[in-house]
Formats: structure tokens, sequence, C-alpha cells
């Protein structure tokens, strides 16, 4: 578990706050990464919504001196959309775990990809549920037994990259909470992209998955080379889909695609300073007589 | 001799893309433009094409808001038509059809009428919805004038020669009606004002009522996913949505479309969704999510039959029980149920401005005889109440949840002020962190219930609509069944039998148990079981002695309510 340098404080800690993550959770890391990315951009506290479901990796809000909706189990990209329509000055940043990202709010998840709001996704994705002692999650490894998959998982795990990129999201990322530095490079890209990006975050969790832990994904990942190419969407299905050695960094990138936000024609004024228009109420009226 | 004074029933019948929408709204707008009080209602078969649908005209001497079973005359335009209305074709009835459409078809008292004949002949079958209406307002004797207007405008932008046809196949028609009315001897004798007399109306329907409501409180924000009978308002709001800058989301499910609605009320949006029973089930964590988290929320629920899918595209109020319970754990909430067009105008905005002031959920309770019936409302009737605002800037100490006398804390939102606004479905403390410390939610369960008593202290009182207060015996009706009160009351003329009609039914207003001490209580509801009997027994111990109740998919008409009364 690290915590920032008290020389440095982050307007975003919240230093009295007593934590509900295990000790060594990669919770901390990711949220250590977060935090820095956002002051590194500059983001105001004030004007920044974090956005969760439920789970462990869902009280991340919990620990950051920032708005917050924490909202219900899968539902925390449709709470998301509607911060982001009702006032565009937001940033919003939606952040929750494997097993309410994409089993829970699966249907949500295909959707916000399909609208396309500016908005960051994060998921803490430790391939396992934690908060409820165990049991498989969407992206759990083939084989790996739990109290409930007795004989061990049977099903294809979830790939939230190739998913992502069949729905043409315009931001494909993936990293790994164990490299802080790292992950926090990859979040900046993620909050400062015009448009929705979707970035899968390895989380260790420490206390119930004990195949996919800080060494596991050490050897089990790479980053992307220097010369890699983001913006060919083809070569980044072939990266989604990579099972042996996992690839890390921006898979996908392409700039310059239409906002939801802009798309809708919502303008700068948030919907609660909208004035009321009598005239075209008026005028509506006169339709019906 | 048969003579119509001042209470005709017209019904077109035919299948779904036959056009019979497109004549009664026809009808209707031409009507309401020569001073009658129209009233229709329409029922339908839940499918794109075929089927047999029909659609109810009522032209009236008094304001009516209700259906009859009764049909005076009934235009087919197919077979299915006829054995579809059979039980309701009486000897009296007259019934209007090509013969050649018909054939297999036995109407009693039929006369051939060469609708499609008439369409030809003015350059296109498609005429045929004019010289149908043209027919029916020759019956009436009601001057062609006002059609030729109508037609003028809506076919203005396709061009002089569509305005010529379907004045030529209006002509035809026309004549057809009156050289009809003279051999059947039929005389129409209907009240109508002088023009210089006439106050202002309106024609809407029940969807529109809701929708104009929402725009009239200020609503900017709607998500929903369709489901009839609720898609009209969702459709409504999205036609305005320019003109009034909404932001309109079609959610990918009703679980999506509640939460993003709680998520733009969050952040300052006044937000809407609407549905129906089952769309509504999908929604109900969220339900709990806005209790929890004392979001304001304007559930708009248009009742269809249930369980389950039930009957898409029918009617009923068996899903009171439903909201008056949705949601996991103990939180407050309002139930409105207009029965009146104007007061379905009046009461979503009332359910914004209590949604806003309490931070909470109100329900406006409707079903798809309501939203799919049309009728004149007079414009003073319409009335723009001033829109309250209660977002308040925040300052660096800011809580969204602290604790204050009435329970209340005030809203506020983020981006807007100092303050950070944290917002949790756990127990929360006061600055909206998740907590488990036992007395913190014992404080914070009862600051969520508080609000109710206030709530019930402002409840709407329920109006008279019908005999006196004095009469032992009191019949007790909510939201759309209104219309078929009054008049079956009015029928009647009983001095022991008065009306009451509730368009708040939870909470209820206190005041109403000494409404009801000592009476006779009859309640009639459009469910099987007596839900909201139940709960004038559960809230205030009022015992009905009687249950007027019907769950067949239909409205009730006014013929069953009075004979039902008769009972009493």
């Amino acid at each position: 578990m690290k915590t920032p340098s008290p020389a440095k404080p982050n307007p975003f800690d919240m230093p009295n706050k007593e934590m509900g993550w295990c000790p060594g959770c990669g919770n901390y890391k990711l949220l250590d990464a977060l935090k820095g990315a956002l002051i590194e951009l500059g983001i105001d506290r004030r004007n920044l919504v974090v956005v969760s479901g439920i789970g462990q990796g869902a009280k991340t809000p919990q620990y950051l001196n920032t708005n917050m909706f924490n909202g219900l189990h899968g539902r925390s990209l449709p709470a998301a959309l509607g911060i982001r329509l009702s006032n565009r000055n937001l940033t919003v940043i939606a952040e929750s775990g494997d097993g309410c990202m994409y089993g829970e709010g699966g249907n949500h998840f295909l959707h916000a990809i399909r609208r396309n709001c500016d908005m960051t996704l994060i998921v803490h994705d430790n391939m396992i549920y934690g908060l409820t002692k165990g049991q498989a999650s969407p992206t759990s490894l083939p084989g790996m037994k739990t109290p409930v998959q007795i004989d061990g998982v049977m099903l294809e795990p979830f790939n939230p990259l190739a998913v992502s990129l069949a729905l043409n999201a315009p931001f494909v990322a993936r990293a790994s909470a164990g490299d802080e530095e790292e992950t926090k490079e990859i979040i900046k890209q993620a909050i400062s992209f015009r448009g929705f990006a979707v970035v899968d975050v390895f989380q260790p969790c420490v206390v119930f998955n004990r195949l996919n832990t800080y060494q596991w994904f050490r050897e089990n990942t790479y980053y992307l080379p220097g010369d890699y190419d983001p913006a060919d969407r083809m070569q980044a299905f072939a990266k989604a889909v990579e099972t042996e050695k996992l690839p890390l960094g921006v898979i996908f990138r392409e700039e310059g695609r239409p906002v939801y936000e802009d798309l809708l024609g919502i303008g700068n004024t948030p919907l609660r300073s909208q004035e009321f228009r009598e005239e075209a109420f008026e005028k509506m009226i006169a339709e019906y007589r | 001799m048969r003579h119509y004074s001042s209470d005709i029933s017209i019904v077109f019948g035919g299948g779904a893309g036959q056009g019979i929408q497109t004549i009664a709204l026809t009808l209707v707008n031409v009507l309401k433009r020569s001073g009658c009080h129209v009233f229709a209602c329409t029922e339908f078969m839940s499918r794109v094409r075929g089927g047999s649908n029909s659609t109810q005209v009522r032209i009236t001497g008094k304001k009516r808001h209700a259906y009859v079973n009764r049909i005076d005359f009934l235009f087919a335009l197919n077979a299915d038509a006829i054995e579809h209305l059979k039980t309701r074709i009486a000897p009296t009835t007259m019934v209007f059809a090509d013969k050649n459409q018909v054939e297999s078809a036995d109407p009693g008292h039929l006369v051939d009428t060469p609708i499609t004949a008439f369409a030809r002949q003015a350059g296109n079958p498609i005429y045929s919805s004019t010289a149908a209406v043209a027919v029916a307002l020759g019956l009436l004797g009601i001057p062609q004038g006002g059609l030729d207007n109508y037609l003028r405008e809506i076919f203005a932008d396709k061009g002089e020669s569509v305005v010529a046809d379907n004045i030529e196949a209006a002509r035809l028609g026309y004549a057809f009606g009156r050289e009809t009315a003279l051999r059947e001897e039929i005389e129409v004798e209907i009240a109508v004002e002088p023009e210089k007399n006439r106050p202002k109306e309106l024609l809407l329907d029940g969807t529109a009522a809701v929708g104009i409501g929402a725009v009239a409180a200020g609503c900017t924000f709607i998500s929903s996913y369709p489901m009839s009978p609720g898609t009209g308002v969702l459709t409504f709001l999205a036609q305005r949505s320019h003109e009034f800058s909404i932001v309109v989301d079609q959610a990918e499910d009703e679980i999506a479309a509640i939460n993003t609605a709680l998520g733009a009320s969050y952040a300052g949006a006044r937000a809407i969704v609407t549905t129906s029973g089952g769309g509504f089930a999908l929604m109900e964590e969220g339900i709990s999510l806005a209790g929890m988290t004392e979001v304001p929320l304007v559930v708009h629920l248009g009742q269809r039959p249930g369980p389950a899918t039930g009957m898409p595209t029918r009617t009923e109020q068996g899903d009171l029980s439903l909201v008056l319970h949705a949601g996991h754990g103990e939180f407050p909430r309002v139930i409105l149920a207009p029965g009146t067009f104007a007061e379905a105008i009046l009461l979503t905005q009332r359910a914004f401005q209590l949604a806003d002031r309490y931070q909470l959920t109100v329900f406006v309770l409707t079903d798809q005889f309501f939203l799919d019936s049309a009728g004149t409302v007079p414009e003073s009737a319409v009335r723009k109440e001033p829109i309250e605002r209660h977002i308040v800037e925040t300052d660096e100490e800011y809580m969204r949840y602290r604790f204050t006398p009435d329970g209340l804390s005030p809203r506020g939102v983020p981006g807007y002020g100092k303050g950070i606004v944290k917002c949790d479905s756990h127990e929360h403390d006061e600055t909206g962190h998740l907590t488990e410390n036992f007395e913190t939610r014992r404080r914070m369960v009862e600051k969520r219930l508080r609000r109710i008593n206030t709530l019930a202290e402002e409840s709407l009182m329920p109006e008279l609509v019908g005999g006196s207060a004095d009469a032992p015996n009191i019949v007790v009706a909510w939201g759309s069944n209104r219309g078929v009160l009054e008049e079956s009351l009015d029928t009647l003329q009983r001095a022991d039998l008065a009306g009451l009609h509730f368009s708040q039914l939870y909470p209820i207003n206190p005041s109403v148990a000494a409404l009801l001490k000592g009476k006779i209580v009859t309640v009639l509801e459009n469910n099987a079981s007596g839900q909201f009997a139940d709960l004038l027994h559960r809230e205030l111990a009022v015992s009905t002695a009687h249950r007027i109740l019907k769950w067949t998919g239909e409205p009730f008409s006014v013929e069953e309510v009075v004979e039902a009364l008769r009972e009493i």
C-alpha cells in the first residue's frame, strides 16, 4: 500500500478516511494512479464527477475528494450519461469492477460505447468477485475453481477490448495496476481524449484470486512497443484477442469522432440554468386550438 | 323517424392501417371547430397491420369524458369490424359499410355506403378517410365548410390538386350522408353555442396533456425505453425537444432509463421517465436508489393489463399497488392520478414541483384509456404554474445530507458552488459517504421519512363529481374513472348517491377520513381486486361496502356503471 508523499498534498486526498479495501489490494495503486492523473491534468475537483456502481472497485469515489455518484450495481454508465448530458462542463469518469461493468451492467457497457459520450470508463478488472467472496466474474479464466464454480470456470471469458473494438469505441486501452506510473499515463490519455474512452485495468485481488496475482500479471503481460500504431483498428483487434501474453497500453485510438453531446446539440448552459421558453409554450398551446 | 338528441355515438371499425385513426381525428377536429362537445376513445389490437380496431367518437350536449357501449352509427371498413363489434350492434345501430366489403357479415340495419367509390371518383382511393368523415357530417347535418377548411389546412403543403381532390371526396360523401339522413328520417339535435359565446377550447389527448404538463414544469430531460401505452409521452417530448431544449435519450432498457434520469437529476436537470407496468418493474431498484439518494424524479406510468406482457394495447388500473410498494426499503413517495386532461396538465406540473421540493419520486399514474382518448378542454383550464427552483449554490462546507428540522437538506449539484456533492446508494452520513454507524442509520431513515407527514397534509383532497356530500352513499373513483362516474351519477340523478374522485392516491390527506365517516362507500376501479379500496382501508381504516371492478382490458362503459350503481 502506497501513500502519496506528504510534501505534495493532493487536493483529491481524503486523509482521514477509513479504507474498506484489504491490505495490498490492487485498488490502492489504481487510486493513486488516478489521483496522479487528475492532479497532473489540472482537473478542478469541483468540476469532476466520479460515478460508480457497487463492488470493491466501485468504492473508489468514496476515497476521492470530489463529486461522487455511487449508484447501483451495474448502473454507473447510465448515471454517468445523465450527468454528462445535463452539464457538459463536468468531467465525468465512471469507475467500477469487472462484475459490475461486464456482468450486471453489460448492456449499458455496449450502448455507452455506441453513444460515444465524452467520458472515461475505468474498469477495475480483477477477474473475480471480491465483495461477494470469490465467485467467478465475466473475465475469470476457464478452469479456475471457486466456491460456486467447483469444477472450474466453464464460460468463455468476456473480452472487453475486443467487444469495445467491435462496437467501434474510439479509445481502447488496458493497464495493469501494479505498474502505477504507466497506468497513470494511460488514464491521463483517456481523460484527455474527446470521446468515450475505455480503460480495462488489471487489478490483483490479493484475497480471493490466487491465480491472477501481481506476479502472474507481470509474467503474462507486455507493453505495446513505441512504434505501435493505435490508429489501426484491425491491428488493434489482433492485439485484443491475444491470449498468450496480454498487451498493455493504448490499443486503439481514433480522434475526431463526433460525440453524443454534440449530436444532441447540447450547449454549454447546464440544464439546471435553462430558461423557460414562454413564447414557445404559448405557440405550442395554440397548436391545439 | 330516428331522433338523436345531444348524445350521439359514432364508431369507426377496421383493421390497423385502414385509417380509422385518421378518420376519427379529422371528424373530432371538425366537430370541435363547429362548437360541439366531442370525446373520442380508441381500442386496438397489438398489431402494426390488420386485426380489428375501433374508435368511438361521441358528440354530447355536456362535456363528457367517458366511453359508452351504445353505437348509433357504425362505420365498418371491413367484415371483421362487424364481427368484432357484434355484441354492441343493437337494433337501433345503423351500420354504414360498402356492401361488397362486408358480404359475409350480418350487420342488421346496413346502409350500403360506397366510400371507396367516392374516393376513386375524386381521384384516389386514399381519399376514403375524407369521404367517410363527410358521410358522418352529412348524417349529423353539420355544414361541410368546416371539413373543407380543415382539409385546406392539413393538405396545404401537398399542393392544390390534393386539396381539391379531398374536397371533392368530401362533397360526394357529404351529399350521400345528407340523402341518407333524409331517406332514413334521421334527425339530429346538437346543442351548439353560437361562435361568439364559445369559450376558447383546446383539443387534446391524454398523452399530450401529460406532455404539456411536463413542458410547463420546465422538464429538461427524458430517458425512456418504448413501451405501450407510455411511449407517447417520450414521443411527445422528443417532438418538442428542439423548441424547449429537452434532452431526449432512448435508453437501451428501462434500468438504464431510470438510472440515466437519476444521474441527470443529480446534476440539476428536471427529469422524467415514462413507461408501463412491465418496464416499471425493471426500474424498481432505481426507485429505491432515488429514495436513498433523495434525488428528485417524476415517473409517468401508463397502465395496461398485466401480469407480464398482459394485453399490451388494452387498459387497466392494476399497477397502483406496484407503484405504492415499488423499491426495497422504506422511503416516501407521492402518487398522482389525473382524471381529466386539464388535471393531467396541472398534476404533471405538480409532480415536478413536489419531486423538487421534497426530493423524492412522484408518480403520474395514467392508463391506456386515458392516454389514447381525446376531447376538448377549455383553454382557461390550462394553467402554467410558476416554476420553483430548489437548487442551492454550495459552499466549501457543503454536505448533501445535512440534518435539518424538516429532514430536507438543501440540494446542491456538482459544478455549482465551491462545495462537493456526494451522492450514495449506501446508507451514508451527512457528507454522503457510506457508513455502517447504527445511530446515523437511525437518524437518516427518520430524516427521509419525516417529509411524508407534510406531504399528507398538503395532499390534494378528492373532488365531488356528482351528488351532494350529504348523500349516505359515496362512490369513490380514481384516475381515469372520473368521467364515467360523473356521467353515470348524472344519468341516475339519485339524491342518496354522490361521487368522489381522487387525483392524489398517496399519501392521502388525513381530512378524507371525515368525508367518508359514516358513509356507505363503494369503490369503482378498473382492476380485479380493488387496490385503492384496500389502500383506503390501510390508510384511513375506511371499509368499502361495494367494489365495482372490471378487469377485461376494457374501460368501464357508462351503461355498466349505471347498472352497477342501481344495485346500491
